[in-house]
């Protein structure tokens, strides 16, 4: 370990669980675990029972979820939602078997997915709209209130009304945006890029470009603080966790949390607290308190079984976590 | 850090014998699962293995590097493919007929996930006998292809007479002298001939000596692609030459298709190796020089427009 003290070890409250596929997401429904696999299969473990289901028949590329069902994008070219019980069922399916790798869901049961170059979303109501763009869609999510989609590709992020003629709004920036994240508060939209930086726009009649930059790779993992203050991201040998309090980032400096010799691969904000879950691609484990930057640690660090998948449930009692080499894990929370 | 996974790419103007020569690969029982990336997915009949459809898409960096082009496509597929790891052995990536190969060579040094995960074995390039010489009058994807090839198939040979197989072999010799060249037809040859080339690892660059002696003097007169190379019997400067080798790559780099050097550096016992595309140069400080080989500073450049003079006098200018 790199940090100055020792940290504490919740380790011996970790119930490990044995998956035996890279873990592509993890989510709760209620009290089950389901964690969608590179191989097809979404393993449900609840109470230390674990059984799969096989939704995709290649592997699965993207995963989201309501709290109720996950649902989950593959390489088969299939949208597929799979329950806490029960057999996965089938909402969508591309004619050429395409490629699936963006998945989402909104607040009130809207999905989105993508197929080539063209976004598919379904509202509450089961209407699909499609959309094709110029550029490859990458990272998809909606708006927190109202029907409004926001796509991430080249060269910008594109915020699209699914129900109406108009023409998507482009937030233009040069370059690869991959992953796209919206704050809870829906006034900040932020973009992961091929470049190693985030992209952010404050929304607006004429929105503001905040640019965060000098990360090492790629920053593919972004969490929102539970009161939308703060978010933290991958990317770089620390958690860097950006202030957005008032006008955002811009001029001020981002804190680094859990600096390591390894990169963070995860990260993952509990739902009720100022605590984050950060991952590393040694297979480490750290939970740190953004108050005081006291740091626990929940698995040590093991060769080849990179961090890839965090999971708070709702009330924030257990975080269940993926690795790469196929073993996944569930911290219970001691109590007090 | 587990064994990166190899990969192939498969270049060739249409109708030279790509899908010939994959469906080859793929049917021959050598043992090895691959993993295959196809531009036409569906529409080349290849089965078996895992066939994964793309689109090609090439985009420019926003790092400053004008001609830094990946392929944004075969990162995002990549990177799906790393998360199914011993599923397969190695990858194949197909190119279209007309797709120029350095954005895809350029994708496994500028992407760092790609990087860590894969690297880039070779660039095999098929080619027809009996069309290539008309090819490479009219179309420049034909002669990037070559120019770019590590190992050159020259298909189709039973189509010709020796006479314009000579022809042909001479218009790739003058364009690509280093790359290994195989004549063939319906692409029978050895799939090792293909296979875990190592034409990209700076350890495996030991011998940059064309595989073709040239015999005679070529005139090169059409010919605005073609490969040169300087020797400076000795050490280089490495003060001198390092700043001469990035401003030529800045300055010349959309022209450089591909480099490669092996240098010895003035007080360094160890072998200074590099190799670039366009505008990206990979170099490190390598192997002991042994002591029966001669301390022989040697540069490739295979390129487009290149000014040859100029560019030895600038190098032979590095000479410690």
């Amino acid at each position: 370990m790199d940090t100055i003290t020792k940290p504490v070890s919740l380790r011996e409250h970790v119930v490990p669980i044995e998956v035996g596929a890279h873990v592509v997401a993890a989510h709760w429904l209620k009290s089950t675990l389901a964690l969608a696999l590179a191989d097809g299969r979404v393993l449900r473990w609840r109470d230390g029972e674990a059984e799969s289901v096989e939704p995709h028949a290649g592997g699965i590329l993207s995963a989201c979820t309501d709290g109720e069902r996950l649902i989950t994008g593959g390489d088969d070219g299939r949208v597929v939602a799979t329950g806490a019980e029960g057999e996965p069922a089938e909402i969508a399916q591309d004619p050429k078997r395409r490629w699936i790798d963006a998945v989402t869901l909104s607040g009130s049961g809207s999905l989105a997915w993508n197929t080539g170059k063209t976004v598919h979303s379904r509202d509450d109501k089961g209407r699909v709209k499609s959309l094709d763009f110029v550029t490859t869609p990458q990272g998809l999510v909606f708006a927190p209130k109202g029907y409004r989609l926001a796509v991430a590709q080249m060269n910008g992020v594109s915020l699209w009304y699914p129900n109406t003629e108009a023409k998507p709004e482009f937030l233009e920036w040069k370059g690869s945006h991959l992953d796209v994240i919206w704050s809870p508060d829906g006034r900040f939209v932020v973009s992961s890029m091929q470049e190693n930086a985030l992209h952010g726009w404050r929304l607006g009649d004429k929105p503001t470009h905040m640019r965060m930059t000098g990360y090492p790779a790629k920053p593919r993992s972004l969490s929102w603080s539970h009161d939308g203050l703060w978010l933290a991201s991958s990317g770089a040998d620390a958690a860097i966790v950006w202030p957005f309090q008032g006008e955002g980032p811009t001029g001020k400096a981002p804190r680094e949390c859990g600096a390591r010799h390894a990169k963070v691969t995860r990260v993952a904000f509990h739902p009720k607290a100022l605590v984050l879950a950060v991952g590393y691609d040694d297979g480490c484990i750290l939970m740190i308190r953004l108050t005081d930057a006291s740091e626990l640690l929940v698995r040590p660090a093991i060769k080849g079984s990179g961090v890839t998948a965090f999971a708070w449930d709702k009330l924030g009692k257990r975080l269940a976590f993926g690795t790469e080499d196929g073993v996944a894990g569930v911290l219970t929370l001691p109590a007090g | 850090m587990s064994e990166k996974i190899p990969v192939t790419v498969l270049t060739g103007y249409l109708g030279a014998g790509k899908t010939t020569l994959l469906n080859r690969i793929l049917t021959e029982d050598h043992g090895k699962k691959f993993a295959v990336i196809v531009n036409e997915f569906g529409e080349t009949g290849i089965d078996g293995d895992l066939v994964v459809g793309a689109d090609e898409e090439v985009f420019e960096m926003n790092n400053g590097c004008i001609c830094c082009t990946v392929r944004g496509d075969l990162i995002r597929i990549l990177d799906g493919l790393m998360k199914r790891k011993g599923k397969f052995d190695a990858i194949i990536v197909e190119t279209t007929g007309l797709a120029d190969p350095a954005p895809v060579a350029q994708t496994f040094f500028v992407d760092q996930d790609v990087g860590d995960a894969t690297k880039l074995d070779a660039v095999v390039t098929v080619t027809d006998a009996k069309w290539l010489t008309e090819r490479l009058k009219d179309a420049p994807e034909a002669k990037n292809q070559i120019a770019f090839a590590d190992v050159i198939i020259l298909n189709k040979v039973d189509l010709v007479s020796a006479e314009e197989l000579a022809e042909v072999e001479a218009a790739i010799r003058a364009i690509n002298p280093y790359a290994k060249l195989h004549k063939t037809t319906r692409c029978e040859l050895p799939i090792d001939q293909l296979l875990d080339r190592n034409a990209f690892d700076l350890d495996r660059i030991l011998d940059i000596e064309p595989d073709f002696l040239e015999s005679g003097h070529h005139h090169h007169h059409s010919d605005e692609v073609r490969s040169m190379s300087f020797t400076i019997p000795g050490d280089v400067d490495p003060d001198k030459f390092m700043p001469w080798i990035n401003d030529i790559s800045q300055a010349q780099g959309p022209n450089i298709l591909r480099s490669k050097g092996i240098l010895a550096f003035k007080d360094e016992p160890r072998r200074f190796v590099f190799q670039g595309v366009h505008m990206i140069l990979d170099g490190d400080l390598q192997r002991d020089w042994k002591a029966d080989e001669t301390r022989n500073s040697r540069l490739v450049f295979i390129g487009r427009d290149l000014d040859e003079s100029e560019l030895r006098k600038g190098f032979l200018a590095c000479a410690a």
